[in-house]
């Protein structure tokens, strides 16, 4: 399958990129490409200009800068796998980065790219959700920081100008007593998942102070679960509580039918990967690995 | 549509050529250059079949545009047997039966390579999740990860 005809440029500045993607026509940025790659073959998606931004310096990396993790918008998710900074103090996203796509696809695909392109299919949408991060959108005026609760707008969209690139995400410091996890049942490697539940939250003696919840493929958008949310704070994890955190999300989420399972499937399921998250994410924050 | 030329090094040989855009590197591999040890299997960024190192690293060259590889190093099948002798992962395909059709040896090859480069000394389950990207048919993977270990082992004694 070929893609349709479309013109290429390789800017060496974003600066030259922002300025090509004000240029007339369908322009699309080119990133890690492995979703925006199949979605042309399938003529799914024909853009008449492809931006290519893997030429530009400066725009991958992953370190702690004040109290936020700093993560370049074109960092593979190979490199977060190997982070060491990562491993250790953001398990919820090194949980995320284990199980996206498969390991020939985590070579190229980047973390930027898996936000913007904003597939509810997509993984770290539901984790940075539950991180509170922010997004760094760079357009002709410079750059502005938009909130990720801010930043899903629809199905495949996103509060991103068309004339703007995504460059950075941005994650807070997991304060003391936090732990977070993902967890995700897919057919197989390499599949969507059927759902998936992201979870960070934060342990003040036995009780949950913070939690933030983001589910994955379950819904049109990406999306937290509010009510999950309330279920668990200010209460002890225990078997009810999460049980009822559990039956939240349920009702919250909004899946559809598909080839990986009806509706009712779905929903029980959420049910039942929000608790395992919840338990490992609070024993994470026992354990006191953030 | 745009054309562009491009040199890429290939197998430790830079060649220029002229493609279009949208050319893929899986296709440029094959028809331009004429290296056909590199399948096509999926067409849809699921099978690994088409498996190549970009810069020393192992990806789907099915979802990579040839102008993207422009000033950087391809290396594929053909690159592996050195003198008439087989690198020690084509040997440990032919001595385990790693393979039975054979269609996905290529890129199951390739992924391997890389994942021994970055871990000269894998675990099983640790050969499996590398190879998590390759699909194959026939074998049902095991003599594929023997395969592999008895690539590693070689490796190990040469080094030793």
């Amino acid at each position: 399958m070929i893609p349709g005809p479309f013109d290429y440029h390789s800017p060496a500045t974003l600066d030259e990129a922002v300025a090509l993607l004000g240029q007339n026509g369908d322009a699309k940025i080119l990133a890690g490409g492995q979703s925006l790659i199949p979605a042309m073959r399938f003529r799914l998606a024909l853009p008449e200009i492809l931006i290519d931004i893997n030429g530009i310096a400066g725009l991958d990396g992953i370190a702690e800068a004040g109290d936020k993790l700093v993560i370049g918008g074109l960092t593979r998710e190979s490199a977060l796998e190997v982070s060491d900074l990562v491993q250790q103090k953001y398990p919820l996203l090194a949980d995320t980065a284990r199980v996206i796509a498969d390991p020939l696809v985590r070579n190229l695909a980047t973390v930027g790219g898996n936000l913007a392109h904003a597939d509810p299919a997509n993984d770290h949408p539901a984790t940075m959700l539950a991180y509170d991060a922010e997004v760094v959108a760079r357009g002709p005026n410079g750059e502005r920081v938009i909130a990720i609760d801010e930043f899903f707008t629809g199905l495949f969209e996103t509060s991103l100008g068309s004339n703007e690139i995504l460059t950075e995400v941005r994650i807070p410091q997991p304060s003391a007593g936090s732990g977070g996890a993902y967890v995700k049942l897919e057919r197989k490697v390499g599949d969507y998942a059927i759902s998936a539940i992201a979870v960070q939250l934060t342990l003040d003696g036995d009780a949950v102070s913070a939690a933030r919840i983001g589910l994955t493929n379950v819904s049109p958008v990406p999306i937290r679960s509010p009510g999950a949310e309330q279920a668990l704070i200010g209460s002890s994890p225990t078997d009810e509580v999460l049980e009822a955190t559990g039956q939240a999300a349920a009702a919250e989420c909004d899946p559809s039918a598909d080839l990986r399972g009806s509706v009712e499937y779905k929903r029980d399921l959420t049910r039942v990967l929000t608790k395992r998250a919840v338990a490992r994410a609070v024993e994470r924050a026992k354990g006191g690995s953030a | 549509m745009s054309r562009h030329t491009i040199t890429v090094n290939v197998n430790g040989e830079d060649i220029t050529r002229e493609v279009d855009a949208r050319n893929l590197l899986v296709h440029f591999i094959r028809e331009d250059l004429d290296l056909t040890g590199t399948h096509i299997g999926c067409d849809t960024t699921s099978c690994g079949a088409c498996t190549v190192l970009l810069d020393g690293r192992a990806v789907k060259s099915c979802t990579v545009f040839a102008v993207q590889a422009n000033g950087r190093s391809v290396e594929t099948i053909e690159a592996l047997a050195a003198d008439g002798n087989l690198h020690p992962l084509q040997e440990g395909f032919w001595e385990k039966h790693g393979l039975q059709c054979g269609y996905c040896t290529p890129g199951m090859i390739m992924s391997a390579k890389h994942l021994l480069e970055e871990n000269p000394d894998p675990t099983e389950e640790e050969i499996r999740w590398g190879i998590s990207g390759n699909l194959c048919r026939c074998t049902g993977y095991n003599k594929i990860v023997e395969a592999i270990q008895y690539a590693a082992e070689q490796q190990k004694e040469a080094e030793a």
